[in-house]
């Protein structure tokens, strides 16, 4: 247990994997928070009756499905660097990749929560008057709001456990800098990668599991 | 009674479907506190003219006017015509993110603009006269068939509407909640609102009715005081129409006596 112990209080050990959860928080979060935006948006359009709309966001949604997450970051964290000398920042990418992923993913949820919205709802809405912006506004967004909220929060956890992969472009993301610890101390400590990776479990639980709970209390809120 | 002037007046209406006419060239008229009672066919259009007159269907061809003004020539502001329009249909459509006093209340306040205090107490005033004021902080899927339909009900009324449309709205209830909600449109019937109700339930048609409409095909086949069309229908397809009826109570009586 010393012995553990002494691994993180070793060096700047615990202050840098604190940094690599910075790092996988900042980027889900800002990768979620851009879906989420974006996401409503290309919903929209996929729902909109013109035919070229819907075949361009459908063409988007599968082929960002159909693509490792890996090959969209080395795409473009090189790519624009060898061919056109254009250098982003490595964060950048990962988060620009993660918001092309999760918009996809966010567009379908919209579209999904507002195709199953019966007829009815915005029907009864226009027979009391309301003006179509108020009948959006009080009826068919809220109860679209609720539909979303279990997938949001489901993406949200799926992204915070998909940040391993921005290694690859050399992001010290949260898993990385647990490796590096473990190559280091593991010449002294054989049991250095059970405590490791034992912690980064569970900060990966503790970044996880409120979300859960948060949805968790949403849903039995809203089930009334 | 002096003729009240008609609040509700329908003159050529043609509604299609892409090809398929639906209803072709019908008028009618109701007059202030008069209740009309349309019966006729599935498919024979009853659905679509109620949502005709308040503009959830385009039409092409014909005038409504509502209150002498006409609801089809110019610029309709549909969300003002249909604060004077009460509708309600035959699913239970009430919000469900919303409670019932909300539900109730989303029109008066938000297209009215009205005050919620005063709201508030007209809308509770209803609910207690349709025996669901312990109700009204409950949430739609609380409810039973009957109640929301209740409920829906109450929330068309405190928009205070000119006229109240009803399409068929105990067709999905259970047979043990249909009283209480015809009750409800019963009352309505005796403080002398104006009212359209299609329905299949024969003997409230009966009991409610100023005049019966019989629609077939998108027209109007014939139109009579109830006790005279139930009795002495003129055309053969009111009769057979009504035969449908009649032939179930038979059989039911045979198999009794058996
Ligand atoms: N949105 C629509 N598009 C095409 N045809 C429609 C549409 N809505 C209704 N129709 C057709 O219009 C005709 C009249 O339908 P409507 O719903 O008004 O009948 P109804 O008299 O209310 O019947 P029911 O007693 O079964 O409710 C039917 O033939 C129906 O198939
Ligand atoms: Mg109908």
């Amino acid at each position: 247990m010393e012995s553990a112990i002494s691994i993180f209080l070793e060096g700047r050990n615990l202050a840098r994997l604190m940094e690599g959860v910075w790092i996988t928080l900042k980027i889900s979060a800002a990768s979620v928070l851009l879906s989420v935006v974006f996401g409503l948006l290309v919903g929209l359009l996929m729902i909109s009756r013109k035919p070229a709309l819907q075949a361009a966001t459908r063409f988007y949604l599968e082929a960002i499905r159909v693509m490792p997450i890996l090959v969209l970051l080395y795409m473009f964290y090189y790519l624009p660097d060898k061919n056109w000398g254009l250098h982003f920042e490595a964060q950048t990418v990962a988060i620009g990749v993660f918001t092309l992923w999760g918009t996809a993913e966010m567009a379908d949820l919209v579209r999904g929560a507002l195709t199953s919205m019966p007829a009815h709802q915005r029907e009864s809405g226009r027979a009391i008057g309301l003006t179509e912006g108020q009948v959006n506004r009080y009826i068919i967004i809220p109860q679209a709001v609720r539909r979303l909220i279990p997938g949001v929060i489901n993406l949200t956890t799926r992204m915070i456990k998909t940040t391993p992969f921005i290694y690859f472009i050399s992001v010290p993301e949260l898993l990385k800098v647990g490796q590096q610890i473990v190559e280091i101390s593991g010449m002294k400590n054989n049991m250095a990668s059970f405590w490791v990776y034992g912690f980064i479990f569970f900060l990966y639980f503790l970044m996880c599991y409120p979300i859960s709970c948060f949805s968790a209390y949403l849903e039995k809120k809203w089930q009334n | 009674m002096a003729v009240a002037r008609p609040v509700l007046k329908i003159t050529g209406l043609h509604k299609r479907y892409d090809q398929l006419e639906v209803i072709g060239n019908l008028s009618l008229e109701v007059r202030k506190g008069e209740v009309l009672v349309v019966i006729g066919p599935s498919g024979c259009g009853k659905s679509t003219l109620l949502r005709c007159i308040n503009g959830l269907e385009t039409i092409q061809g014909g005038d409504i006017e509502l209150n002498g003004q006409s609801i089809i020539v110019g610029h309709t502001r549909w969300n003002l015509v249909r604060q004077q329009i009460g509708m309600v249909f035959q699913s239970y459509d009430l919000f469900p993110h919303m409670t019932v006093l909300e539900n109730i209340l989303l029109g008066p306040m938000k297209a009215q603009g009205r005050e919620r205090a005063e709201a508030t107490k007209e809308a509770e005033a209803f609910l207690d006269r349709v025996g669901l004021l312990d109700r009204k902080d409950s949430f739609p899927r609380q409810l039973s068939g009957g109640q929301k339909q209740r409920v829906a009900i109450v929330r068309a009324l405190c928009m205070n509407p000119e006229i109240m449309l009803f399409d068929e709205v105990t067709a999905s209830l259970d047979p043990e909640m249909v009283r209480e909600v015809l009750d409800v449109i019963l009352g309505l019937a005796e403080q002398g609102m104006t009212m359209l109700i299609v329905t299949h339930e024969m003997a409230f048609a009966r009991a409610v009715a100023d005049k019966i409409v019989f629609m077939d095909q998108g027209s109007i086949v014939e139109s009579a005081p109830p006790d005279i069309f139930f009795q002495n229908p003129v055309s053969d397809r009111a009769r057979k129409f009504l035969n449908i009826f009649q032939f179930e109570g038979v059989k039911k009586e045979e198999r009794h006596n058996d």
